[in-house]
């Protein structure tokens, strides 16, 4: 990545059976997508804590992704609606504290997505971009 | 923990060139060699080939490895793979951890420079993770050895027949006060014409007398407990209040379908005219050898297919697929019966596939009955008779046809209590309403739902000898557990640190499986490990984080995101 533009720095958690597997399908379809985003995987979207999204924005990352299954197709019958509820809450929270909650997104991409994955990445990447640098960066050492 | 500090070996896969044309391999491996906790990093052509598995036994045993790192595929793909290679090395194949660096690196990524960044990120994630796993075991729970097969018409009792001579005691739930659901209403059978009755007699037969068989009549399954191996099936019989319960290593739901309401059509006067029936009422009249209407003898007889079935505008699109056959039957007997009648079939397309089935559409034809391609639009009173109102497609023009007596060849439709059956084990349904399989080619007869399988025209329509393939199918896929004897179960289970526990009871709320439970004396709560999926929904709730879903614990996540936001 070149030294004068910022490149935004994404984590994304996605979920073992729709967006996992979907960013699996980007691949082989090698369809393509910037390279700003980084890939935990975890088993449900419902498994992601509070402290998974606030570790990295605090550490300077540029933004959160989390992908999980569609509403109804989630393996562990609500995974993704506790997702949802507690990604809401969170970023009703980060809102308060002064922080910028547009960095977190969650989406809903499931394992015949791959097309709509690589979208979504180029999308958050542009969005983080236009956005300009986690001021975290500066400010927190964690 | 007195834990030996991690010594862990990298693996950088090619792929050939899969990986190696975007990433620069040999500057990954270098990268991981200098990662904390890193014994050794190496770099093969094609690591899941034999030699690229024996490098990484070798390894284990030269470098006294005891955490395994590979980069290469997506887990999805190689895991099992490279966790059996660890295992063989006499490693717990939970110690082995993976980084996708082909699916969600080389293959969506062009350049070279940020390729090979973004793959020493997820290697440094890998890493970071692979130092804290534990290793976990492999458990296999025990099956009950036996079967609940939920509908006792043709499916269900051959499902049931297979498990019961298999030497399994089967309990075949039955709504009705009857065994062998609709085909019990049919006269004959195509191609062969055979009695239905003479089919399906001894079979009950069969069923009623079978040691391992129990018929529960009457009776629906009203819960469902448990998982694969181990179901618990509550049964209440409609006449007695006591519940049934059953226990079952497996499942088979052949629930059956439903026969279109051709009310819904209200354009062909079903119901409202005596010369208007459906081909399961012409079954009836077959077998009673009674075709008269209003008493008088029909001369014109017509059938219309794809009565609710392909047709969008009533919500089914699909073909029935029995419909064109048992038609082409009824015509062939009504001929038989009355030689001097005039029988026209109106067709959209014909569809006589199977085994004689094309032959005995040329039979149908020879014996004088006319098939005209067309769609019946309306039928309208005549006096005593009515008339036909369509379009004959191939002439082009628009028809008028009299007849004393209207087949309507009716389609299926899922049931209307599928829902319930569905809610009751969670079975995804497609969209045509009928239950989903597992996959539509290579696992037909298996559900989402581990140890529940489909058999008949639950899962869509079809005719009496795919059925019983279906039904066979399903018994011998339910019969491998139950045969087996033992099922795996998920390791990567949540754990409960008691001391931690406030008993507040929060995860007993969240699981959807019932797997934590608050110990009634100590008020802490515990996990049932062979009721855990791994979701980890209990973990991320625990106000007091004394709940951590092994495999993907909080620290070893964090550890991953500090791996990755700081390369």
């Amino acid at each position: 990545m070149s030294e004068n533009t910022f490149e935004p720095k994404i984590v994304a958690f996605l979920c073992n059976w729709c967006t996992y597997t979907g960013a699996d399908l980007a691949g082989t379809s090698r369809i393509q997508y910037p390279p700003n985003v980084r890939i935990i995987r975890l088993m449900c979207s419902g498994s992601v804590d509070s402290t998974y999204v606030l570790k990295p924005l605090l550490d300077g990352a540029d933004g959160v992704l989390i992908g999980g299954c569609h509403p109804g197709d989630c393996h562990y019958q609500s995974g993704n609606y506790k997702a949802r509820r507690r990604i809401v809450a969170l970023k009703e929270t980060l809102k308060r504290a002064g922080f910028d909650e547009d960095r977190v997104w969650l989406r809903w991409i499931s394992a015949s997505e791959g097309g709509r994955f690589a979208e979504t990445v180029t999308e958050m990447t542009e969005a983080m971009r236009a956005k300009g640098p986690n001021p975290m960066r500066e400010k927190w050492a964690v | 923990m007195a834990e030996p500090k991690p010594r862990i070996g990298v693996y950088i896969c090619h792929c050939g060139v899969n990986i190696s044309a975007t990433v620069d391999v040999e500057q990954v491996t270098a990268f991981a060699a200098g990662l904390p906790g890193v014994a050794v990093a190496r770099d093969y052509l094609y690591m899941c080939s034999d030699p690229g598995q024996v490098l990484i036994r070798q390894n284990i045993e030269a470098h006294d490895l005891n955490r395994v790192v590979v980069a290469s595929c997506s887990p999805r793909m190689h895991e099992p793979t490279f966790r059996g290679a660890a295992e063989q090395a006499g490693l717990n194949p939970y110690l082995v951890n993976m980084a996708n660096i082909r699916e969600q690196c080389a293959w969506v990524h062009a350049d070279r420079k940020a390729g090979t960044e973004k793959a020493e990120a997820l290697v440094a994630s890998a890493v970071a993770k692979a130092a804290l796993l534990e290793p976990l075991e492999a458990r296999e729970v025990e099956v009950t050895p036996g079967a609940v097969v939920i509908g006792g018409g043709l499916a269900g009792m051959v499902a049931a027949l297979n498990i019961a001579d298999a030497g399994f005691p089967v309990t075949l739930v039955e709504q009705s006060d009857h065994l062998g659901g609709r085909v019990a209403d049919l006269n004959r059978t195509y191609p062969t014409l055979e009695s239905a009755a003479e089919l399906l007699e001894p079979l009950i037969e069969q069923v009623r007398s079978h040691p391992n068989v129990t018929v529960l009549l009457n009776s629906r399954v009203t819960s469902v407990e448990g998982y694969v191996g181990n179901f618990q099936v509550a049964v209440q019989n409609d006449h007695q209040s006591q519940i049934s319960d059953r226990q079952a290593g497996s499942i088979i739901v052949a629930t059956g379908y439903d026969v279109f309401d051709s009310r819904r059509k209200p354009e062909y006067g079903y119901g409202q005219y005596p010369n208007v029936v459906t081909t399961l009422e012409m079954e009836q009249r077959l077998t009673e050898g009674d075709l008269a209407v209003d008493g008088r003898t029909p001369h014109n007889i017509a059938f219309i297919k794809c009565v609710g079935s392909r047709d969008a505008q009533v919500g089914n699109p699909y073909c029935s697929r029995v419909c064109c056959m048992v038609t082409a039957k009824q015509a062939y007997l009504v001929k038989e019966r009355l030689p001097e009648a005039k029988v026209t079939v109106f067709y959209m397309d014909v569809r006589t596939f199977g085994k004689g089935g094309e032959e005995f559409y040329d039979e149908v034809r020879e014996k004088g009955v006319l098939y005209r391609r067309g769609n019946v639009s309306e039928i309208v009173r005549r006096g005593d008779r009515v008339a036909l109102i369509a379009e004959d497609t191939l002439l082009g023009r628009p028809i008028e046809v009299e007849a004393d007596l209207v087949v309507l060849a009716v389609g299926m439709e899922s049931r209307t209590d599928a829902d319930a059956i569905s809610g009751l084990l969670k079975l995804p349904r497609s969209a045509d309403g009928f239950f989903l399989e597992l996959h539509p080619k290579l696992r037909p007869v298996d559900t989402a739902v581990d140890g529940v399988f489909l058999a008949g025209c639950c899962q869509g329509p079809k005719d009496i000898p795919d059925t019983v393939a279906q039904a066979k199918a399903a018994a011998s896929s339910a019969l491998i557990l139950l045969l087996r004897g033992t099922v795996l179960a998920e390791s990567a289970t949540a754990v409960v640190e008691e001391e931690l526990c406030a008993g507040c009871g929060m995860c007993v709320e969240v699981c959807p499986y019932g797997a934590p439970a608050l110990h009634p004396l100590w008020n802490v709560s515990r996990v049932n490990a062979v009721l855990c999926k791994g979701c980890g929904a209990c973990a991320v709730t625990c106000p007091s984080k004394a709940i951590r879903l092994q495999h993907f614990t909080e620290e070893q996540v964090l550890a991953q995101i500090d791996a990755l936001v700081e390369v």
